[in-house]
């Protein structure tokens, strides 16, 4: 047996740790793009449930958010409060747009034919992104500081402020969400509306107050969403939205669309796929491999992970 | 009553489609059409801006002298939206309008684009700004009036070396963009034959907002410098992440950062501390031609004139120079014109040895507590 110099076990042992380090670092940079995704991807799972719709201009609310965000920071700059009360401005206002949206482009589409109301709704993403490049511009507008990005260091592995928050923030909001579907009457009233439609509105439950309450909720938590997006990555633009949007109605699916669980696991592992992939394979394949991922997840299970197979009993 | 809809509908569409055919410009032939193409709107819009207002301007100077050939110059600008099959269909719109020369693109992408284009119509056009080789290739028509890419990248790997004393480098790049590819493959070249070691040589994607894992990646082999060569949107976003990842060494980049104050909110200024990269010349040059322009700018436009707005000065006066010297709008005529120019500009010489591509000196800038600062200037053997 080679005699292996102390030295050079040791330099083995320090790269070991040293890919471990990498290895959870990268993990936690995945964690928290992936908790974005699972906030906006609520918001999706949420709608789909109640009404079967897929809102298409739900990732533009996220990006209205964060033009809300950018124009209220200077005002509240000029009062002396801190900045991350913007997300309070955000919450409310998108809460409102979702609410609005639904008003008007959804409800009275509700009895048309589904393709209508998918028309509709990416008619009503078009119309709110080419607003905002009226209003706004097209030129992207950088974002003025939320919340901390200086580095900080525990136990070797590197991170900001801004990223514990997010993960933080963001696990205490999904957990709340399905804590109130599940144990509170308004999100029994949306089970209920969701399982069978008619038969929640016979048994004497306000379905328009319902699904009105879920698009405001479900808009509220992309607006914490958009918050965070746009203090990790400080410029907005009016088609910021898309691709958000695209990837977390991707987490939805993957993670079963229309169950709330769903979306929250299929955030996260999409996020610490892409972050994965970037580190250890190729950073061009980042995409591939999360569409690649969604694609095997359908193949083998089309209603997803968490998704129930519904078949129509007779 | 639908069907009363459906005639109105159609009555409306057919009037609007009238109301756009009729916008056709008529050809005025009492002045000169100089065609001009940037990105007015989308990521870059600061260049196209910039290009289009010091060209308006220098136009404006030469008109109220009494224009040339005894006709007015009129530069007519199209907004490509930073997008190549734009820059086409505006560059074939501007050939309809019978332009006598075209003054653009910007960036290297869509001017590529467009060269082809020219180089099969044979007509004259000078970029003022577009960086990338490619783009003088396709034909002995095609002009530009800054320095290459392979040279901006092999003097930052230079200025890395000597300047910053570096012994390692890191590159992260944007894979899908002509400039950025090839400033990190010049510099790459560069910084191996002195002796400099690339430790990591990263790439992401177009539509990418987050690097972490890739600078999580760098910050963890601590490379002595970091070359970002890409546009100052990105850039903002790269190095802010950066700092955030523990990346204290110096960023370095090329011209595409120029206009990066803009993209980082004050509260933030701090992350673009110690970057360092190349330009077309520095606002604090003393010279009196320099100092004229910056100052005629500034009252007119309300800023200091970036780099691209200095070159696209000189473009429009090195295109008043060859109408003078070809005595005629003849594109043969105007393209021998430009291959023997010799224009003492606001951003140096411009000469032209047999191709498209002029030698000029690097101004090198450093960015401190949000500003701009002239740092050294490196001038081609």
């Amino acid at each position: 047996m080679q005699n292996i110099p102390a030295r050079t076990l040791d330099d083995l042992l320090v790269l070991e740790d040293k890919r471990m380090v990498d290895f959870i670092q990268q993990l936690i940079n995945g964690l928290q793009i992936g908790s974005i995704y699972a906030l906006v991807a609520l918001g999706y799972t949420m709608v789909y449930g109640i009404v079967k719709l897929i809102n298409f201009a739900h990732g533009d609310v996220i990006m209205i958010g964060s033009y809300v965000a950018i124009t209220t920071i200077p005002l509240l700059a000029a009062f002396g409060a801190p900045s991350w009360l913007c997300i309070i401005a955000s919450v409310l206002f998108c809460a409102f747009l979702g609410f609005m949206i639904e008003a008007v482009a959804y409800r009275p589409l509700r009895n048309a034919p589904r393709l209508c109301s998918i028309i509709t709704a990416i008619g009503m993403s078009l119309f709110l992104e080419n607003l905002a490049m009226l209003v706004f511009s097209p030129n992207p507008r950088p974002v003025p500081r939320i919340f901390s990005t200086k580095p900080i260091m525990v136990g070797g592995i590197q991170f900001t402020f801004n990223t514990l928050l997010t993960i933080i923030v963001s696990v205490s909001l999904m957990v709340a969400i399905q804590f109130f579907v599940k144990n509170s009457k308004t999100g029994r009233a949306m089970r209920a509306v969701s399982e069978d439609f008619g038969a929640a509105k016979l048994m004497g439950i306000n379905v328009n107050r319902t699904i009105s309450l879920t698009f405001a909720i479900g808009s509220g938590l992309a607006a914490f969403g958009s918050v965070f997006y746009s203090s990790t990555y400080p410029l907005v633009e009016p088609m910021m939205g898309s691709m958000l949007g695209l990837k977390a109605f991707i987490a939805a699916v993957l993670g079963g669309i229309g169950i709330i669980p769903g979306a929250i696991i299929g955030g996260l592992i999409m996020g610490v796929a892409e972050s994965l992939t970037k580190a250890y394979i190729n950073s061009q394949l980042a995409d591939a491999v999360v569409f690649g991922i969604l694609i095997v997840v359908l193949l083998v299970k089309p209603s997803g992970i968490l998704g129930k197979n519904t078949k129509e009993k007779v | 009553m639908k069907k009363k809809l459906a005639l109105l509908m159609a009555a409306v569409f057919m009037l609007s489609s009238l109301a756009a055919v009729s916008g056709c410009a008529k050809k005025d032939s009492g002045k000169i059409l100089i065609g001009g193409l940037a990105p007015l709107t989308g990521e870059i819009a600061v260049y196209g801006n910039s290009v289009k207002n010091a060209a308006t301007m220098a136009f404006d100077e030469i008109n109220a002298a009494g224009g040339v050939l005894g006709k007015q110059i009129d530069y007519k600008v199209y907004d490509e939206k930073g997008d190549p099959s734009e820059a086409i269909n505006a560059y074939n719109k501007l050939m309809d309008e019978k332009m006598v020369a075209l003054l653009g693109d910007v960036t290297s992408k869509p001017s590529i684009a467009v060269a082809e284009l020219a180089a099969k119509d044979g007509i004259l056009m000078l970029t003022p700004t577009a960086s990338a080789p490619d783009v003088t290739k396709p034909g002995s028509n095609i002009f530009r009036v800054c320095f290459l890419d392979p040279f901006q990248g092999a003097a930052m790997a230079t200025f890395a070396a000597n300047s910053l004393k570096a012994k390692t480098v890191a590159v992260l790049y944007n894979t899908s963009d002509d400039y950025s590819q090839g400033l990190a493959a010049s510099f790459k070249a560069q910084a191996e034959t002195l002796g400099l070691t690339v430790i990591n040589y990263e790439g992401y994607g177009a539509d990418d907002k987050d690097f972490k894992s890739q600078l999580t990646k760098i910050a963890s082999s601590s490379p002595d410098a970091l070359f970002v060569p890409d546009y100052y949107a990105k850039d903002a976003l790269i190095a802010t992440q950066a700092r955030g990842a523990g990346i204290t060494a110096p960023i370095l980049g090329a011209d595409g950062w120029d206009g990066v104050l803009t993209s980082v909110d004050a509260s933030n200024i701090s992350v673009l501390n110690d970057v360092y990269f190349s330009n077309h010349y520095s606002v604090q040059d003393t010279s009196e031609k320099v100092k004229a322009f910056v100052k005629n700018y500034t009252a007119k436009f309300g800023e200091a004139p970036n780099a691209l707005a200095a070159l696209a000065y000189d473009a429009a006066y090195m295109m008043a120079d060859v109408l003078k010297t070809a005595g005629s709008t003849d594109s043969k005529a105007l393209i021998k014109a430009m291959a023997a120019i010799k224009y003492e500009g606001v951003t140096g010489t411009i000469q032209y040895a047999g191709s498209g591509d002029p030698v000029k000196s690097v101004t090198i800038i450093r960015i401190v507590d949000g500003k701009y600062n002239f740092f050294d200037k490196v001038t081609p053997k």
